[in-house]
């Protein structure tokens, strides 16, 4: 069985949670806990495979799935038929699903008002945060989590075939390398874009690889990443000069 | 009359924040609140009749020029790089304070399924977010709540504008 590998910005388990509903077209009020238990399993795997650490929130919805599958297994308690049908195990998870959407299209529609130095401007008073942020010349720049950076490795294996996949590519490659190749190529250029040091690598290993040091050099503070908008470029920059 | 308008529009072209009707009030001291606030939407029905680059409008419980939004391409290349996006874990966090305020972090967290530190802490630096107070129950919790400029910079004139939330209101009905 294949699963689709579609590892979009989520924003947390319910956000994964609410994708998969969307993703099979299931009706919210009457989900299928087993199908969805397993494809939520799979993309925990999937994360977990990319060496993602795992927030707990992401367990612990899985641990809840699973308890509401094996409650919906049993047969229910003698005596309780003849009244009400016993409450539904998934009440209170669909109630914070609910929830949780709602939110979640609170702040898309907040997002699409016209927003104050996006949209709408004041007279050139400069603002708050323009004078905290005059001189620093990247400011346009945000930080980025893993999730965009797990997004945009997405977009770079997206495209590929899967029989090229499979072909097997016996160059030994390390981790400790890897590194090295990144950080030569920073101190050479003073900085470099993800696609950059990804886009020529045609095999998943190398990509794999080179994500994986990225993710470690920003473990060990050796470099920064930084974007200029949501799905613009990953700048990276040595996180000490020299 | 007219100077009355000409003195308004002076006001409002001269403050830094918007302006709300009682400091005109404040200012034409021989006018009635309720004149200005007819004044006030006249000078909004001018300035939008005239279509020029610049309408008046009330935010955050004052009044404001601003730019017309669909001129924003051009006005976003005279001030490049200066506009600081909101990232979908901040929206999302902003969102639930805005609707669910005062609320603690713990009913943040619970509604997102995720620990909402981060993305508060950067709502914070950005004043969109305040602390209120602290609740008084054990571990005294930090109460967060939206801040005015919160209303400015999402274009309100006051939390009542926010839109409801439909799915929220729909299961209301359903429990009843």
């Amino acid at each position: 069985m294949s699963y689709e590998i579609k590892l979009d910005v989520f924003e947390g388990p319910l956000d994964l949670l609410l994708y998969l509903i969307r993703k099979n077209e299931i009706d919210i009020y009457n989900i299928p806990i087993a199908l969805i238990t397993e494809q939520y399993l799979s993309y925990l795997e999937i994360m977990r495979s990319l060496n993602l650490d795992l927030a707990g929130e992401y367990l612990v919805l899985a641990s809840t799935l699973i308890h509401i599958k094996s409650k919906l297994l049993l047969p229910p308690a003698e005596g309780e038929g003849e009244e009400e049908e016993g409450e539904d195990p998934r009440a209170e998870l669909v109630q914070q699903l609910l929830e949780y959407q709602a939110f979640k299209e609170a702040a898309l529609s907040l997002n699409e008002r016209p927003l104050l130095d996006r949209d709408v401007f004041t007279r050139g008073a400069a603002s708050e945060e323009e004078q905290t942020t005059a001189g620093e010349a990247d400011d346009a720049l945000i930080e980025v989590d893993i999730f965009e950076l797990v997004t945009a490795f997405r977009r770079i294996i997206a495209g590929f075939d899967r029989k090229e996949d499979l072909e097997i590519d016996m160059e030994k490659m390390s981790l400790t390398d890897t590194i090295n190749e990144i950080m030569e190529r920073l101190s050479e250029e003073g900085q470099i874009t993800f696609s950059d040091l990804l886009g020529d690598r045609t095999d998943r290993r190398r990509i794999i690889y080179t994500f994986l040091a990225i993710l470690e050099l920003m473990k060990l503070r050796m470099v920064r990443a930084y974007q200029s908008g949501p799905f613009g470029a990953i700048r990276l920059f040595p996180a000490v000069e020299g | 009359m007219e100077e009355k308008i000409a003195i308004i529009e002076a006001l409002l072209f001269a403050s830094e924040a918007p302006l709300t009707v009682e400091r005109i009030v404040e200012t034409l001291s021989d006018t009635e609140k309720k004149e200005i606030v007819s004044l006030l939407e006249g000078l909004i029905r001018e300035y939008d009749a005239r279509g020029g680059g610049i309408c008046l409008r009330e935010v955050a419980g004052g009044f404001q020029f601003r730019t017309r939004t669909d001129l924003s391409p051009w006005v976003r290349k005279l001030k490049i790089g200066r506009s600081a996006l909101l990232s979908p874990a901040a929206l999302e966090t902003l969102a639930v304070v805005a609707y669910r305020q005062p609320l603690v972090k713990a009913e943040i967290d619970r509604i997102r399924g995720v620990d909402a530190s981060g993305a508060l802490k950067g709502l914070l630096e950005k004043k969109l977010v305040r602390i209120v107070g602290r609740k008084d129950v054990p571990g005294k919790p930090i109460i967060y709540g939206t801040t005015r400029k919160f209303l400015e910079v999402f274009n309100l004139k006051d939390l009542s504008e926010l839109p409801t939330l439909r799915e929220l209101r729909d299961l209301q009905e359903q429990q009843e």
